[in-house]
């Protein structure tokens, strides 16, 4: 019995590769049928396609790409050459890492775990995931989860929206009698706020110079439009204001806001301008209690997450060395219970990879 | 032996103190769990050592500068572990092991643990003075965290240089509100110890008498200017931090020049 993996991913093709080969409704059937899988789990997110599969004879990759095509396309000879093939014991560790979020593009990203949960489902519903590939998938969804706690992987928001709620998260705690006001109604300032109505904001006011866009957009959030020009009067309020106009000069400045903060002292208020040109002086942050944060300051404190991240990896590839070593020695004794039960001895899971 | 229980209790608060300092500096901070239970097990060895300590003196273990410093490092952890538990501020474990850790260390190498010649067991009123009190000065002392906390935090949003610690840390909203709440514990404890002073039917050193009081005004003006919200949360902070650092010379100030024989 063979286990093995092959694919395509965004470290080796680009989307419109992935594209061609995203496979079809009946692929758990024709993996086993017409390419020979004795078991066969499609893997497809927007940065990968994967077959996992068990076959008792080797399966070419040229043969499961061409099952992962639609009818009647014919694959590119460089197209081919996009394409990984990982055996045994690589093809565990390739699937820990993925399920890990160690080789997405996004590292420590745990969408893809949920992914890989919904395509093991239908494998397993669909009769075309067995004993090998269920006791694979398992054991990498129990390793994700141990990665994911042990190490700071998914740790820090990676994107400016995230990153600005989470500050603000560290700022105000819960977010539910927070205010917010949008000054400008641009699509930046919208996924921020959306980010905001996530985690539980309630009252969002939107200033915006057109009046339909400004109701436009409080519709989506669910929030209130309110005339540009009173502005100043929302701003003593609220908690959170997020800037995004198409003025050219700043909007908010120190002269201007020194005076709608002295009634609230004891309450901070977080800026979060996504403007470019801002729409805030610089020296705004230097009032008391003012956290002031630009596009540049947002988009680093996202790399510097990224970098974080980066740095967890080994000590989640030393997890999952652990898990690949513990999996293998199951695989070997399961395979010589299951195919030499008078107790020949079978070549090993990693002898076959040599 | 009591003061081998001391060690072990000191090595406790080391233990959590250098796993911290690791942690951050791998920019990995996930301590708070092994900081809360190292930080229990010091003070189960701590009050192990008050508890030989009293019976062996057969009064409150408060009769010279080493048992103040321990009696003080005590009721810092007594606090961190109530208040930490309920206020969800346990990631304050990564200030407070250290300052105990300080504390019990300096009262352990330093030549402070002088028997007193007076064996007599003083007045309930004098032993309640200065347990109360105490137990004030470490509310006042995680108050003093809590501030220095939210400083390292303000500067870190101010400056937008965030390190690996800055999500472990609670909100700045929140442990503004903390630090609020501990300055009142610590004020009304202050203020009943202090009361306790004026029933012990002894006479009234009067130097202790106007720097108890001195620092009594101290907290009430910053309690006040909090309440008034005329002073920002950051000054609030800092007036936490100078004030503790100010009472804890003044205690050690008093506890040396003094002629009782406790607090």
């Amino acid at each position: 019995m063979n286990l093995f993996c092959v694919g395509v991913s965004h470290h080796t093709a680009n989307v419109e590769t992935r594209e061609r080969f995203v496979g079809h409704a009946a692929i758990d059937r024709i993996l086993r049928e017409d390419a020979g899988c004795t078991e066969a789990l499609l893997l497809t997110t927007c940065n990968r396609v994967e077959v996992y599969a068990a076959s008792e004879a080797p399966v070419p990759t040229a043969r499961i790409a061409r099952c992962l095509l639609a009818k009647g396309m014919v694959a590119e000879d460089d197209e081919m050459e996009a394409f990984y093939r990982h055996e045994g014991q690589q093809c565990v560790q390739h699937l820990f890492r993925v399920a890990s979020g160690l080789d997405s593009m996004v590292i420590g990203e745990t969408e893809i775990l949920g992914q890989a949960k919904k395509a093991y489902a239908a494998a397993r519903e669909s009769g075309a995931a067995g004993p090998f590939l269920h006791r694979l998938f398992q054991r990498a969804f129990r390793v994700a989860k141990q990665v994911r706690t042990r190490t700071g992987i998914t740790r820090g928001a990676v994107s400016v929206g995230s990153v600005a709620a989470d500050l603000a998260e560290q700022i105000f705690g819960h977010f539910e009698r927070r205010k917010v006001l949008l000054l400008g109604a641009g699509e930046a300032s919208e996924r921020t706020a959306r980010a905001l109505v996530k985690r539980g904001v309630r009252d969002i006011r939107v200033a915006n110079r057109s009046v339909d866009r400004a109701q436009a957009l409080s519709a989506l959030v669910g929030g209130c439009a309110v005339p540009i020009e009173e502005w100043e009067t929302h701003c003593r309020e609220v908690d959170i204001l997020i800037s995004s106009t198409a003025g050219r000069t700043p909007i908010v400045t120190r002269q201007n806001l020194a005076p709608l903060l002295r009634d609230r002292l004891d309450r901070p208020l977080f800026i979060i301008d996504i403007a470019v040109p801002r729409d805030v002086a610089r020296d705004v942050n230097e009032l008391e209690g003012v956290f002031l944060y630009d596009i540049d300051s947002l988009q680093s404190i996202a790399q510097q997450s990224l970098a974080l991240r980066r740095q967890q990896i080994a000590a989640g590839e030393e997890i999952i060395a652990g898990h690949v070593h513990d999996f293998s020695g199951w695989f070997v004794a399961a395979r010589e219970r299951m195919l030499n039960p008078a107790g020949l001895n079978e070549p090993s899971l990693r002898a076959s990879e040599s | 032996m009591d003061r081998a229980l001391l060690i072990i209790s000191t090595l406790c608060f080391f233990l959590a103190m250098v796993r911290t300092s690791v942690a951050i500096k791998g920019r990995s901070y996930r301590s708070a769990g092994f900081n809360f239970s190292a930080i229990a097990l010091g003070f189960v060895f701590q009050t192990a050592f008050l508890s030989v300590r009293g019976h062996s003196l057969g009064r409150c273990p408060l009769t010279n500068l080493f048992e103040v410093f321990i009696f003080l490092a005590w009721s810092v952890s007594l606090i961190y572990l109530l208040i930490g538990t309920a206020y969800r501020l346990s990631p304050m474990g990564a200030f407070t092991a250290p300052f105990v850790f300080a504390l019990q260390a300096f009262a352990l190498l330093a030549p402070i643990d002088v028997p007193h010649p007076r064996v007599a067991s003083p007045s309930p009123w004098l032993e309640m003075h200065a347990s109360v009190s105490l137990i004030a000065y470490g509310a006042f002392a995680l108050a003093c965290v809590a501030g220095l906390m939210y400083l390292v935090q303000e500067r870190q949003l101010k400056s937008r240089q965030i390190n690996s610690m800055f999500y472990h840390f609670p909100p700045l909203t929140d442990l503004f509100a903390s630090l609020t709440r501990l300055l009142w514990l610590g004020f009304v404890l202050l203020t009943l110890g202090i009361m306790a002073g004026f029933f012990t039917g002894q006479p009234l050193p009067y130097m202790k008498v106007a720097w108890s009081l001195g620092v009594w005004v101290f907290y009430a003006a910053i309690l006040l200017a909090r309440h008034l919200g005329t002073t920002a949360p950051r000054s609030i902070a800092v007036l936490c931090v100078v004030a503790f650092s100010a009472a804890l010379t003044l205690l050690w100030g008093i506890t040396f020049l003094s002629q009782a024989p406790s607090l």
